[in-house]
């Protein structure tokens, strides 16, 4: 069975080259970079290398604003409670979009039980944040404004640079999560005037384990781990040195094929969307549609009168890796906060499922899914669905192409429940 | 990779991707159709009754794998039993034969408890010289001290 990996926006394979770099840092070069011996220097070199080759990929000025972490959560928890912490003189109130990673809605809903406020700004139908919004939230008591770069479940691609001048403007810390975009889509933190950036390597062919934090010098920060002075004081705890080496080989690597891993992913993304638009009746594409105001390797697509785990197993019993943000995925229950926010309709949010495609998928690939997703997944699914049955029965109407017949799928489930859709 | 991981245990697993009695009966005594308000899913069962006894079962599900399985095992659970001891079925019964399900799984059963109990429900709204019977058998056993759970 042919196998497709399309979950690139949770992990990538490592790149051979990043492997081979890191193998010395396990046994070899196995010092500790706080010691002041041989030991110790080598490895203190080796992670100055890879800052320097972080600080590039994203036009930081000085690799010195590179701050090594565990993780992304550990990054945005860093640039949330770490820029509050260090301005709780000056204000107490945060500014985010309310289709932000947990890492960040849930660091903000730490600080609110410490007495900060926030303001969560609200997003349009397709994730677009209205940066004039951003603007009004902001008050003389705003100690940061976190908008993230590209949004981690509909691709969506904000106005980074328009929300960095406001923020530039009012003279308030702006913090971007680029969890989603780097690797993928050009970052140049002076443009977008970020104070803080983030990104994990393992998003772009690096290895898990460790995590970037962008920190431009002006932007004032307290450390939130406790312990030695690793990271210029602002993360304690010993370097994961041989996962740092592996981060630069693959940011250096990322910054050299970007344009050509962008051409590559934009075109095979909009084949993947035709190819499932024309073969597939009642899928809805959320977010932007594949362009310029969509990130290029990515798809979150809605198929009516099917569940979205459903989905997702069926297609990796096909040898096709998928993810999805339907609730019966969710360990809470509830559907993805980012399909409630662009207001999709509950139905919808349950059939959902999200493609992200990497480098290495081939034209191949993308025709073997949309023959396997039309031809087996869905027919075989909505052939169990009373839903789909209803449908053509005239008993529920679809939400995608309505036809008049019927009540929405909605009130019907609302109806059978007795309680109304979360 | 050479071996297979599965979400769900085999035996769910199993029943995710050759369901048992799935489909409609077109002549059904009995149709139930309920929703869970936790997660969204849909079920429904259609029962054949001949004299008291479930002769036949069909599930149709919108739902996650575990939804699936569960009505798919229920289905097969009940067929051959009579109307009182349906009305005695527990959601339990789906998750030991399956094998068990995820602690967040386990409301999926009591979704196909609830489609079983709608399906006979609504046969007996149908047929209310049955469901006097039932009331009458569960009467005079609560009157009864020895059947009584003591």
């Amino acid at each position: 069975m042919r196998r497709v990996y399309l979950d690139h926006l949770s992990a990538t394979p490592l790149l051979p080259e990043a492997f081979e770099a890191m193998k010395p840092y396990f046994i070899e070069a196995f010092g500790n970079a706080s010691s002041l011996h041989q030991y110790g220097l080598q490895v203190r070199d080796a992670i100055a290398r890879a800052r320097s080759q972080l600080a590039a990929l994203i036009n930081a000025p000085s690799a010195e604003d590179i701050i090594f972490t565990s993780d992304g959560t550990e990054s945005a928890n860093l640039a949330i409670k770490g820029v509050a912490y260090a301005n709780q003189r000056r204000g107490n109130h945060l500014v985010v979009s309310e289709i932000e990673h947990p890492s960040v809605l849930n660091s903000v809903e730490f600080l609110e039980k410490q007495g900060f406020t926030c303001t969560r700004v609200k997003v349009d139908g397709e994730g677009m944040v209205n940066p004039e919004d951003v603007r009004a939230a902001i008050t003389d008591k705003t100690i940061l404004v976190a908008v993230h770069h590209v949004n981690h479940d509909i691709g969506t691609i904000e106005p980074i640079r328009e929300i960095g001048r406001i923020c530039a403007e009012k003279g308030v810390p702006f913090y971007v999560d680029a969890e989603a975009s780097a690797g993928w889509l050009p970052i140049d933190v002076q443009q977008m005037g970020a104070s803080l950036l983030s990104f994990s390597p393992h998003k772009f062919y690096g290895p898990k384990g460790v995590g970037v934090l962008y920190r431009n010098k002006k932007a004032r920060l307290v450390s939130i781990l406790h312990g030695g002075v690793q990271e210029g004081g602002r993360r304690s705890g010993t370097e994961n040195v041989p996962a740092i080496v592996g981060a630069g080989v693959a940011a250096e690597v990322a910054l050299r094929e970007l344009n050509q891993r962008f051409a590559h992913t934009s075109r095979l993304q909009k084949k993947l969307w035709e190819g499932l638009k024309a073969n597939v009746p009642y899928i809805k594409l959320n977010g932007p549609e594949p362009g310029p105001r969509r990130a290029p390797h990515t798809l979150n697509i809605s198929t009516e009168f099917i569940e979205g785990e459903g989905q997702l197993l069926m297609c990796d019993l096909n040898g096709i890796a998928v993810a999805s943000g339907s609730s019966c995925v969710s360990k809470s229950l509830k559907i993805s906060h980012v399909l409630a926010a662009i207001g999709l309709d509950h139905a919808l949010a349950q059939g959902n499922i999200i493609m992200s495609l990497g480098k290495d998928t081939t034209d191949e690939d993308i025709d073997y899914v949309v023959e396997k997703f039309s031809k087996v997944v869905v027919p075989k699914l909505r052939n169990m669905s009373p839903m789909w049955d209803e449908f053509q029965r005239g008993i529920i109407d679809s939400v995608i192409s309505p036809t008049g017949r019927g009540r929405s799928f909605t009130e019907h489930a609302a109806a059978v429940s007795g309680k109304p859709a979360h | 990779m050479s071996e297979t991981y599965t979400l769900y245990n085999q035996t769910v697993m199993d029943h995710f991707m050759n369901p048992r009695n799935m489909g409609d009966l077109p002549d059904a005594d009995g149709v139930g159709e309920v929703g869970a308000a936790a997660c969204g899913d849909i079920m429904k069962i259609s029962l054949k009754i001949q004299d008291g006894k479930i002769t036949d079962a069909r599930f149709k599900t919108f739902g996650c794998g575990s939804a699936i399985a569960s009505s798919s095992m229920a289905t097969e659970l009940i067929k051959g039993r009579t109307v009182e001891e349906a009305l005695n079925f527990s959601n339990q019964e789906v998750v030991d034969a399956l094998g068990g399900l995820p602690p967040v799984k386990i409301h999926c059963s009591v979704l196909a408890e609830e489609a079983l109990k709608a399906a006979l429900e609504d046969y007996l709204k149908k047929h209310p010289e049955v469901a006097a019977k039932v009331q009458q058998k569960e009467a005079e056993k609560a009157a009864t001290p020895e059947t009584a759970n003591a």
